[in-house]
């Protein structure tokens, strides 16, 4: 398939790291230890690392309320993702943020914005920004199924799109919005058929399947690169957990999800990866350890992270 | 020294920033389509001759896509001059500058800045309801954002000057009847004396127009201009009336309000906008809560009624304040 192995075993790695990480700061929130609420992301690895691994740093993301993956994916510290959960002062956004607003320009990531479908104008007027000033940056708008129901994508695509901006548009459908199955509120079957209103190529791919995704991801952003705009890329994928932390998913179907959770993307790039003899399972397995320990150093700097004063508060609203 | 009208004021400080700075660009609706208008009030025509339509870029009627687009290209160290042709479309943008550009810069700590400029024209014009409507009011309550609202040529080339060239989102509204108003309106001649030379206004400096002793009227925008007449008026009763235009709501010039108060012993707030939770229900709680001891009598408000603007124009002028609302309220808080 082309792709180096030593690539393919560092996209393993961080999809390890993201679904590690999620399990743990899962467990984190329900023992207490953290405030406030989360919106997990395991299931949809491949989706973040596939895209990003053909993104360099300069180039940006705007993410979503289910952050943590992309920020990790694009290359926000651990630690301080983790101690922006812990509401502590050494995270990301200094406290100010939490967990739906994590991110770090300094690595290419706008805070994530949690109002569903905001981040896609953000991220086309970023795009705009580059195209402006002759930038060889792209920027891409990580977003799910349900926001592009909304006008901002529907706005912020056809802009993009005039332009020819250099911009991924990436629509994470993992068949629910909150609690609302997809097939409710849409009668087209693929999201990425929503492209053609505005002109540019919509792609589905098998969102569970990391080199797919990366694969895809690479074209566009070659394309974008180049000044031929943007490219609409519809991951299909699906949410392990619930939509939020206290969410059992009783709205879905044991059928469905015994299906998909048979097509996790983590368990599937394991298995070609060893059939490809670039992974045996000792070395996955000293990856996974490898991962613990890096989650372990960020949970016990996040711990003992100061926390911000209260009259911090009054900082940062004006420039 | 040369008399321009806002819009050529305008045009000029966007012309002047324009060359001055390459990140400064305009986006909008109809702002340089060649044979259009220039934007709905003329501000942007012929810019596009100069600049280009990469710099004067025209959009799809996409108000909130305007108003995203012009947030992140801000991150990404652009200055966008973003355009809503009519205040009352800027409602669809709402999500885009309250939630994004207002809150970045404090969602990240610090570390981003979202430096755009939001024209909006308002103001009760003949248009009927969905295009009338005085909004800033609705902007003050957002901490992140800057309000303007320049009342002449002179202050609104300075102020966009200073707007552009501010890090911060500024919200900066500009009245329908002011922009250089062929006579349309009686006792609205907006135009002003505007130096070849460059100047800026600072944000937060509001300008006494008229000196006085008896009573403070604060008004902004073309409430200006009425109360600068009902003024004349009151003179002849022997009320001196001294009348202060913040310019900037936020930030507000406290300090010179104030003053003006404690000299005067009495205040009338007066916008165009409805009565209720608009910027002088703000402005009154201030003066009461800092200023209640220098006050001989409560301050009063005159604004608009809680309806949204009709079109008729005998209704129109009943719900836009008048000179004659002005003097009564002033006669009211004097006691006369």
């Amino acid at each position: 398939m082309g792709i180096p192995g030593d690539n393919l075993i560092k996209m393993y790695r961080k999809m390890i790291l993201i679904r590690n990480f999620e399990d743990r700061v899962h467990r984190l929130f329900l023992s207490g230890e953290m405030p406030g609420t989360i919106h997990l992301y395991q299931g949809q690895e491949a989706v973040a690392v596939g895209v990003c691994a053909s993104l360099r740093k300069e180039d940006v993301i705007t993410s979503t309320h289910r952050p943590h993956g992309h920020a990790i994916a694009k290359g926000v510290p651990v630690k301080s993702i983790m101690a922006e959960l812990f509401a502590k002062t050494t995270g990301c956004c200094k406290g100010k943020g939490g967990s739906m607003h994590v991110g770090s320009i300094e690595v290419g990531m706008v805070p994530a914005i949690a109002i569903v479908g905001g981040g896609i104008p953000v991220a086309t007027g970023m795009a705009l920004a580059f195209k402006m000033k002759r930038l060889d940056r792209v920027a891409v708008s990580f977003f799910g199924d349900g926001a592009s129901n909304g006008g901002a994508f529907h706005e912020a695509i056809n802009m993009g799109s005039i332009w020819d901006l250099p911009l991924i548009y990436v629509c994470e459908n993992n068949l629910y919005g909150a609690s609302t199955h997809v097939s409710k509120v849409m009668k087209l079957k693929d999201i990425a058929e929503r492209a053609s209103s505005y002109g540019i190529p919509g792609i589905v791919v098998d969102g569970n399947d990391v080199i797919s995704v990366y694969k895809a991801a690479k074209e566009a952003i070659e394309r974008a690169r180049k000044g031929e705009g943007p490219t609409l890329i519809e991951c299909k994928t699906y949410r392990r957990g619930g939509h939020s932390r206290s969410d059992p998913g009783q709205y879905r179907d044991k059928k469905e999800e015994g299906i998909w959770l048979a097509k996790d993307p983590i368990s599937r790039m394991h298995k070609n990866l060893i059939k490809m003899s670039i992974l045996t399972e000792e070395k996955g397995k000293r990856i996974e350890n490898e991962v613990k320990a890096q989650i372990d150093e960020a949970i016990e700097f996040a711990q003992k992270s100061p926390s911000p004063k209260p009259e911090d508060v009054l900082k940062d609203v004006f420039a | 020294m040369r008399r321009l009208t806002v819009a050529e004021a305008l045009k000029e400080a966007i012309r002047e920033e324009m060359r001055r700075d390459s990140t400064v660009f305009c986006i909008g609706e109809d702002i340089g389509i060649k044979g259009g208008w220039g934007g709905a009030f003329t501000v942007s025509l012929g810019l596009s001759e100069e600049f280009g339509h990469l710099r004067i870029l025209d959009t799809p009627i996409s108000e909130l896509g305007i108003a995203g687009v012009a947030v992140g290209a801000a991150l990404m160290g652009m200055r966008p001059i973003a355009d809503v042709e009519y205040g009352d479309f800027i409602f669809l943008a709402m999500d885009q500058l309250i939630n994004n550009a207002a809150k970045l810069r404090y969602m990240s700590a610090g570390k981003l800045k979202v430096p755009m400029v939001m024209r909006i024209p308002v103001g009760a014009s003949g248009r009927g309801a969905q295009h009338s409507q005085s909004v800033e009011s609705y902007f003050i309550h957002v901490p992140g954002l800057k309000v303007v609202c320049p009342s002449n040529a002179y202050d609104a080339k300075g102020l966009l000057k200073t707007a552009i060239r501010d890090d911060n989102p500024v919200m900066f509204f500009e009245h329908k009847l002011l922009y250089g108003a062929k006579g349309r309106r009686e006792n609205v001649d907006a135009r002003a004396e505007v130096p070849q030379e460059e100047y800026l206004i600072p944000f937060g400096v509001a300008d006494i127009k008229r000196r006085g002793s008896h009573v403070t009227v604060i008004a902004t925008l073309r409430m200006v201009y009425t109360v600068v007449s009902a003024a004349e008026k009151l003179k002849d009763e022997g009320i001196s009336v001294e009348i202060v235009d913040p310019r900037t709501l936020i930030p507000l010039d406290k300090d010179t309000i104030l003053k003006s108060v404690r000299k005067t012993n009495h205040a009338v707030i007066v916008h165009e906008d409805n009565l209720t939770g608009g910027w002088g229900a703000e402005m009154a709680a201030f003066i009461s809560s800092e200023g209640f001891d220098y006050l001989d009598a409560p301050l009063k408000r005159v604004c608009a009624p809680d309806t949204p603007v009709p079109f008729a124009p005998i209704m129109e002028n009943y719900w836009v304040p008048d000179e004659a609302d002005v003097i009564r309220a002033v006669r009211e808080v004097m006691n006369r």
